[in-house]
């Protein structure tokens, strides 16, 4: 079972529906027990940093335990974003610290929010891109975004007049920019391949 | 390179997606979950839903449509009609829309703008205008509200510059000169508006032939371009959009 963490922010729903879409059996929840006996967590995120960040107040701590412990973390959006260090989203907020770097504005000079569906340049050794081929559309709506500094992640880059990352991978960590749940039939396959990848290692506990 | 987007929009009134001229003499155009998951399906890519009798009884309804839709839909779609609170925004993003647009309370409240903005992040924020040619002011645009019934003294490019600073993230500009007309986009309009905001713009009203959508993104500046008649009534599939669009050099998602 995978748990879609629960902290009152919008696009959960979304989340939990792809996942029973493909077959997955899915909990939406913000209880400690459920985040410990599942078998991989996702936290979603379309909020503002600073809300998403205190909506999830102590759960925060929980599930930067579990991920260390090697469980798979999959972060999506702001829930990606609260990966790393800190933010500058209407004022200065401390993510998870689970990844390193900064969660900065997107330079200016072009539309802001980087929104609609972007090439995303697949890195093939990330597990989550498996069978999805060299790249692929996914959908973007962010007006801010991660500079990705640690040197241990695996980074898959979309083209915004700079090298945007769209989505990391450190060990068991995952993150992405995009949606892959609105990302139509590429963005299933990614949650397919994320199920699968908790499927594994759990079986290999 | 970010793609421009195809957005198929269905107005729905007591649970069925229908068609006007000008914002009047609807026409019905199917089930708004069949006609969701169809174009979900065939490479839409986002989805509009415009809840046109926004009444406290069918407010109910559309918290339960967006609900079904979700269950169908993998792709983003935006929600709008009659929001008045950041509360009915919340639970429509919960229910499982990408956006919310607003229209009419934005203009009362600009400040509601802004507390969404801070609450969801920009990117969930659509500002709505329905923009009618000024009979006073040459090359001016005029916002009316209330579903387009009641005009404004609001100039068009003026409130869209103002709503980006408050905390709108996209902008939905429908030309109610050009809607449902199929005789093209206002793109003095859309490219008056593209040129003065930095969030991207949808081009509503008046798309006819696949001209009309080139002419919106390449004339008219837009970032995206909305349509209901042609591709409602099967007209073109979104296939037939996208490839004439890349064969005259347009990103797309194909």
């Amino acid at each position: 079972m995978i748990v879609v963490i629960d902290y009152n922010v919008g696009n959960v729903k979304s989340v939990c529906n792809a996942f029973r879409y493909i077959g997955c059996e899915v909990k939406l929840s913000c209880a400690p027990e459920v985040v410990e006996n599942a078998t991989g967590i996702v936290l979603p995120g379309v909020a503002a940093f600073g809300y998403a960040v205190s909506a999830l107040g102590p759960l925060a701590a929980l599930i930067k335990e579990v991920a260390l412990g090697g469980k798979p973390l999959l972060g999506i959006c702001v829930g990606y974003q609260m990966l790393f260090e800190q933010s500058s989203e209407y004022g200065r907020h401390n993510g998870l610290g689970l990844l390193s770097g900064n969660v900065v504005p997107i330079p200016a000079g072009r539309v802001i929010p980087h929104m609609g569906w972007n090439l995303v340049k697949l890195n093939e050794e990330m597990d989550l891109f498996a069978g999805l081929g060299s790249e692929k559309h996914f959908y973007f709506a962010h007006s801010f975004y991660a500079d990705v500094t640690d040197s241990q992640a695996k980074v898959a880059f979309t083209d915004y007049g700079f090298e945007l990352p769209a989505s990391v991978q450190k060990g068991n960590i995952y993150g992405m920019q995009f949606h892959p749940e609105k990302s139509s039939k590429a963005g299933l396959k990614v949650l397919q391949n994320f199920y699968d990848t908790c499927k594994r290692k759990s079986l290999e506990c | 390179m970010l793609t421009r987007r195809i957005i198929p929009c269905l107005d729905v009134k007591d649970n069925r997606v229908v068609k006007g001229i000008n914002f009047l003499n609807l026409r019905d155009a199917g089930d708004p979950v069949e006609l969701g998951a169809r174009y979900s399906d065939t490479g839409a890519d986002e989805l509009v839903f415009l809840d046109i009798t926004a009444t406290i009884r069918s407010r109910k309804t559309i918290v339960e449509l967006v609900e079904k839709v979700a269950e169908n839909v993998f792709i983003p779609f935006t929600v709008g009609g009659g929001i008045q609170t950041v509360e009915q925004m919340d639970e429509l993003l919960r229910s499982g829309a990408e956006k919310v647009s607003v229209n009419t309370a934005a203009v009362q409240n600009p400040n509601l703008l802004t507390e969404a903005a801070q609450r969801f992040g920009n990117q969930c924020v659509v500002l709505a205008i329905d923009a009618r040619r000024s009979k006073e002011r040459a090359g001016k645009w005029q916002v009316c509200v209330k579903a387009g019934s009641e005009p404004t003294d609001i100039d068009v490019v003026e409130w869209a510059v103002k709503s980006e600073k408050l905390g709108a993230g996209e902008i939905l500009l429908t030309s109610m000169d050009a809607d449902g007309t199929k005789a093209g986009y206002d793109n003095e309009l859309n490219r008056a508006v593209t040129d003065a905001v930095n969030i991207p713009v949808i081009a509503s009203g008046g798309a006819g032939t696949l001209e009309h959508l080139y002419d919106a993104i390449v004339n008219g500046g837009a970032d995206a371009v909305l349509m209901a008649s042609i591709t409602h009534f099967e007209n073109y599939t979104i296939k037939q959009i996208k490839e004439y669009l890349r064969d005259k050099g347009v990103p797309v998602n194909l």
